[in-house]
């Protein structure tokens, strides 16, 4: 009995360390954008579209690495268009957000109509296990026998994580919380704002070609259901910093999976279709954190980066 | 050296606002002509097909005005916020509550007469909008926290919620929609004349679309006559000078969310009681998304919401037989973001500086 509740645990814990992967990908890309100042609302719409590439390339070539790289590279172009309108042309990061999502959401419908329309089967990308570290009781199966789109995501955390610790990621974060003071110290904003953007998309493209490659390997409109704007908020529950967004990541992929491991338990409590509830968790839970970051005693703990989503104009004070 | 310079103009015209839209519209449908050229079709035929479908016939346009109906209500309500410069994107959850709203009265009340059960689900389901309109704008005005994200994500909470019902208790034998209401839950169509008429046969234009033209007046009066609405302008322009007059910059914040809210609510009501005539998951085509471009466009204005709504409406019916699906998405992402991109040449000139050594 032990036994089974233990690889019970274990199976949840690896569904969603593999669930987990794709949002916390997304969301270090919007946290790497947003302590550059640039606020993206269209990561959903940009997760679509690189979704949508990488299933098309990789049913194209048989590979799904080049798929991947073409996801990423969708969502970077992607960025780059955005950049441009509201790096360059200053304009409103809330509407200009969410009309990329409407772009990308769209552009991926419209290039991807052939392949929905014919489902078919694709190279994913492959599973790779790690000898002896994958036997480790609970952890083993998660950590280290998954599909690289895992180790991907841990690579792209370490990364991120430098945001705190290396020269560019102090450049970014100054130019995130005070654009005019970095702009004097000779920190080329424009260029940190472009790169972060473009990046930050970049790697929303990722996180879509890694739901379409190895989480739910097929291709129809709307794959990724809601996961780009939980992404969104991950980033204000995670307060703009890799190592929390990571363990928050695993928390609403864990919750994710949850109605579909725990069917038995919500024919308990008397309506199967409880798991539709859960669903609302994680957009509940950034609603609370962003009502708990306005009390008084943690106001700075949860503090945003200071000139986020405002454009940054050489001798203009905002 | 000679460069050229950004110098921010003093006056913006209204000629220039609506040229400035024109040419921004003509960019997008440019750059939509490419993507469809990526995808393989013909742009021209496309487009001349939407503008067909959609506007140049009789069957188009009653199409459109049930299309554009949810949009322009929507539209109309969100208006009020974001004359204030402050961005309600909830209004799809808005919707979407409305809807819900609607639906369980009409499934607990069946009996009831036709008026008085169409006015009982308008104004649940205005509540329910209202409500779902009223939470972002309290936590905005009490605690400062952002209306955007809070009325973002709730709008997925609308949905699980919808869902939860849809495929649960409200399912009819396990598919994702509730049974089809009773006929006195149906706002009165054009076709339910044709006996009469026979030249309405078809025609699934609903009264819903008239209520809708109706607000847009009333709100339009409304805006120009009530000191509330000039609140609501100076708020937006400075909301630290609107405290210094002694406006109460916070009760007019939460009001005109809430209002927006009912406003989107009433259009999820329309949307079930006059189209699909059940709830069912995925019935908007995300007007509330829509509706946020629609208001963009209109600058704020509600007889141009009107136009660009029934412009926006066409869009749908006219790409809803176009094959791929996200035809009329596309469009309308793009033409947000060619008009947010060009809105720096509203409020700057380009200007060529003299080189130095003439100075």
């Amino acid at each position: 009995m032990a036994m089974d509740t233990l690889s019970q645990l274990s199976h949840l814990l690896a569904a969603g360390v593999t669930r987990a992967a794709p949002l916390l990908i997304a969301a270090l890309g919007a946290i790497t954008a947003e302590r550059a100042g640039v606020l993206n609302l269209g990561v959903e719409g940009v997760m679509l579209l690189g979704a949508m590439t990488g299933f098309a390339t990789t049913a194209a070539t048989a590979n799904p690495w080049l798929g991947l790289g073409s996801a990423l590279l969708a969502g970077a172009a992607l960025g780059l268009l955005y950049a441009v309108v509201v790096v360059s042309l200053q304009a409103d990061q809330v509407v200009s957000g969410l009309a990329l999502g409407f772009v990308g959401t769209g552009l991926s419908a419209v290039l991807g109509a052939p392949l929905a329309a014919a489902p078919q089967k694709i190279v994913e990308l492959p599973q790779l296990s790690i000898p002896f570290l994958q036997q480790i009781p609970l952890l083993g199966r998660a950590l280290f026998a998954t599909s690289v789109i895992v180790y991907v995501a841990f690579i792209l955390l370490l990364i991120t994580k430098l945001l705190d610790a290396s020269r560019w990621g102090l450049h970014i974060t100054a130019v995130g919380e005070n654009p005019s003071a970095a702009d004097a110290m000779g920190v080329p904003v424009l260029r940190y704002r472009y790169a972060c953007t473009i990046w930050g998309s970049g790697l929303a493209g990722l996180a879509g070609g890694g739901l379409s490659l190895a989480i739910t390997p097929m291709w129809v409109d709307d794959l990724t259901a809601g996961q780009g704007w939980i992404a969104v908020g991950l980033v204000v529950v995670a307060r703009w910093r890799a190592i929390p967004a990571a363990w928050i990541a695993l928390l609403f992929g864990v919750l994710r999976r949850l109605p579909l491991e725990l069917q038995g338990m919500s024919a308990l409590l008397g309506n199967p279709k409880l798991g539709y509830l859960f669903d609302m968790l994680p957009y509940l839970g950034t609603i609370v954190v962003l009502v708990i970051r306005t009390r008084p005693g943690v106001k700075k703990y949860f503090a945003p980066p200071s000139a986020l989503g405002i454009p940054y104009v050489r001798g203009m004070q905002k | 050296m000679s460069g050229l310079r950004l110098v921010p103009r003093l006056v913006i015209t209204p000629r220039r606002q609506v040229l400035q839209s024109i040419v921004a519209l003509g960019l997008a449908l440019l750059v939509g002509a490419i993507c469809l050229l990526l995808a393989g079709l013909s742009p021209l035929d496309v487009y001349l097909h939407i503008a067909e479908a959609g506007l140049f016939s009789i069957d188009g346009l009653a199409d459109t005005a049930v299309c554009a109906t949810p949009i322009l209500l929507c539209a109309l309500g969100l208006l009020l916020p974001f004359r204030m410069r402050l961005w309600n994107i909830g209004g799809e959850g808005q919707l979407l509550l409305g809807a819900w709203a609607a639906t369980g009265v009409a499934l607990f009340l069946p009996s009831w007469p036709r008026s008085l059960l169409l006015l009982t689900m308008s104004l649940a389901a205005m509540a329910a909008g209202g409500l779902w309109g009223l939470i972002p704008g309290v936590l905005r005005v009490r605690l400062r926290t952002s209306e955007v994200l809070v009325s973002l994500m709730l709008n997925y909470v609308a949905l699980a919620w919808l869902r939860f019902f849809v495929f649960g208790r409200w399912s009819e034998n396990g598919f994702p929609l509730t049974p089809q209401l009773v006929k006195s839950a149906w706002l009165p169509r054009l076709l339910d004349w044709a006996e009469r008429f026979p030249i309405l046969a078809g025609l699934p234009s609903h009264a819903g679309f008239l209520w809708a033209l109706l607000l847009a007046i009333c709100l339009g009066v409304w805006l120009r006559r009530s000191p509330v609405a000039f609140d609501l302008r100076v708020i937006g322009d400075s909301s630290r000078a609107a405290q210094t007059a002694g406006i109460p910059v916070g009760a007019r914040m939460i009001l005109a969310m809430t209002v927006s809210g009912a406003f989107c609510g009433l259009a999820g009501m329309i949307e079930v009681a006059g189209v699909v005539h059940r709830l069912q998951d995925r019935f908007s085509p995300g007007y509330g998304y829509s509706a946020i471009i629609v208001v963009w466009l209109a600058r704020l204005s509600p007889s141009g919401v009107v136009l660009v709504s029934i412009l926006f409406g066409a869009l749908l019916v006219g790409s809803k037989d176009v094959k791929p699906s996200g035809v009329a998405q596309l469009l309308q992402g793009l033409i947000l973001l060619t008009v947010m991109a060009s809105e720096i040449g509203l409020r700057y000139r380009l200007v060529r500086t003299l080189p130095k050594d003439k100075i």
